[in-house]
């Protein structure tokens, strides 16, 4: 259940982008997770919510996009998508090694609540 | 209230990947290098160890890190064999990370080591998302294992420079073929290393520490160029 640690590194991105921007509340919060990564959406989000009680983002979100493995084959100089996980050139069947999408672990954005009056800025 | 949308895009484990470059930093400093050695529980880690310690010590200054859930008696092991040892107990925790690796470093006279050996907790899926700072990823998948275990885990086929295929004295009484594993890891990773071996038997062990001490004398040269 490694997504514990994933969730609490995640947390404390969430804390100090929060205070960052002064949220009082954080709603959603936007990942995007490579199809190659370790990482089941389900228990983030389980272990998310579980770690994240009590704080401004309790109860946010998690919208997580899972992003295709694609990789570049340097014979042929083609981004090509890896199906079912076989990591050869189906165009010339060299083996893929360039992973250039898959392996995301990342947040993108999150939406919340400042204190302040809608418009003073 | 305001409602608002702050982009971010940071990666989620960026710590432990800062972490992790400093590790690298530490052993390239020294000339060490340093592989991550991760299997399922029981797959022969702590046995290749003791062979390779067997076969190295006396030409290669050796240390070892031994991750584990709970105590374990895998260093001590080690260390009857004459080679430092650390033990860290992740407490539950299914995988080590840079910053366990970090204060194991502070427990180890790494003054002349050519070579750690980091044991990973057992476990086949979370050890490789967590990078250590380690030169090579090794993974060990043994016969007894099945041979549809490279599609369940493909981030750890995929990340491996080298697969060790153990126990294959047992290949006469368990079901799998070992073409199809050969054949998956390289869909998955046709750049990997793959070795054929019996922790129990010693056979096909003798590429597996000529590919390592290749590995460790390349660090050693430029170790020796910068000086
Ligand atoms: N038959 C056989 N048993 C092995 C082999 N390598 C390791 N074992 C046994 O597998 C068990 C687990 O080995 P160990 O090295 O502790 O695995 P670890 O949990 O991955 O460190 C021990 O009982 C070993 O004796 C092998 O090549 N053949
Ligand atoms: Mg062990
Ligand atoms: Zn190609």
């Amino acid at each position: 259940m490694h997504e514990l640690s994933i969730a609490q590194s995640l947390f404390e991105i969430v804390l100090e982008e929060g205070r960052r921007y002064r949220l009082e509340r954080v709603n959603t919060i936007r990942l995007q997770i490579g199809a190659l990564a370790a990482v089941v959406p389900e228990a983030l989000t389980f272990s998310f919510n579980m770690i994240s009680e009590n704080s401004i983002a309790s109860g946010a979100l998690l919208e997580i996009e899972t992003v295709p493995v694609v990789a570049h084959c340097p014979k042929c100089d083609v981004l090509c998508e890896v199906e079912n996980l076989v990591f050869l050139c189906p165009e010339c069947g060299e083996p893929l090694f360039d992973i250039v999408s898959g392996r995301e672990l990342s947040i993108i954005d999150i939406e919340g609540e400042t204190g302040e009056e809608d418009g003073a800025g | 209230m305001a409602q608002v949308k702050v982009p971010i895009v940071r990666n989620i484990l960026q710590a432990n990947e800062r972490l992790a470059a400093e590790n690298r930093r530490r052993f390239d400093e020294a000339g060490i290098y340093v592989f991550n050695l991760m299997s399922s529980p029981g797959a022969g880690k702590t046995s290749l160890l003791e062979r390779t310690i067997d076969h190295l010590s006396g030409r290669i200054k050796m240390a070892v890190i031994e991750g584990d859930i709970q105590t374990s008696y895998d260093a001590e092991r080690i260390q009857q064999k004459g080679v430092q040892a650390v033990q860290i107990n992740t407490d539950g925790g299914c995988h080590l990370d840079g910053n366990m690796i970090q204060q194991a470093m502070d427990s180890l006279d790494l003054a002349h080591v050519d070579l750690l050996i980091i044991e990973n907790v057992g476990n086949l899926v979370c050890p490789a998302e967590f990078n250590l700072g380690e030169h090579d990823k090794v993974m060990i998948f043994s016969v007894t294992e099945g041979d549809e275990k490279p599609l369940k885990y493909p981030l750890m086929f995929q990340t491996s420079s080298v697969l060790l295929i153990n126990k294959i004295d047992l290949l006469p009484y368990v079901d799998c073929d070992l073409s199809k594993v050969r054949d998956r890891a390289r869909q998955l990773n046709g750049g990997q290393e793959v070795f054929e071996i019996s922790c129990r038997t010693g056979e096909g062990l003798e590429p597996w520490f000529v590919w390592l001490e290749g590995k460790v004398r390349e660090r050693q040269s430029r170790r020796s160029a910068r000086a």
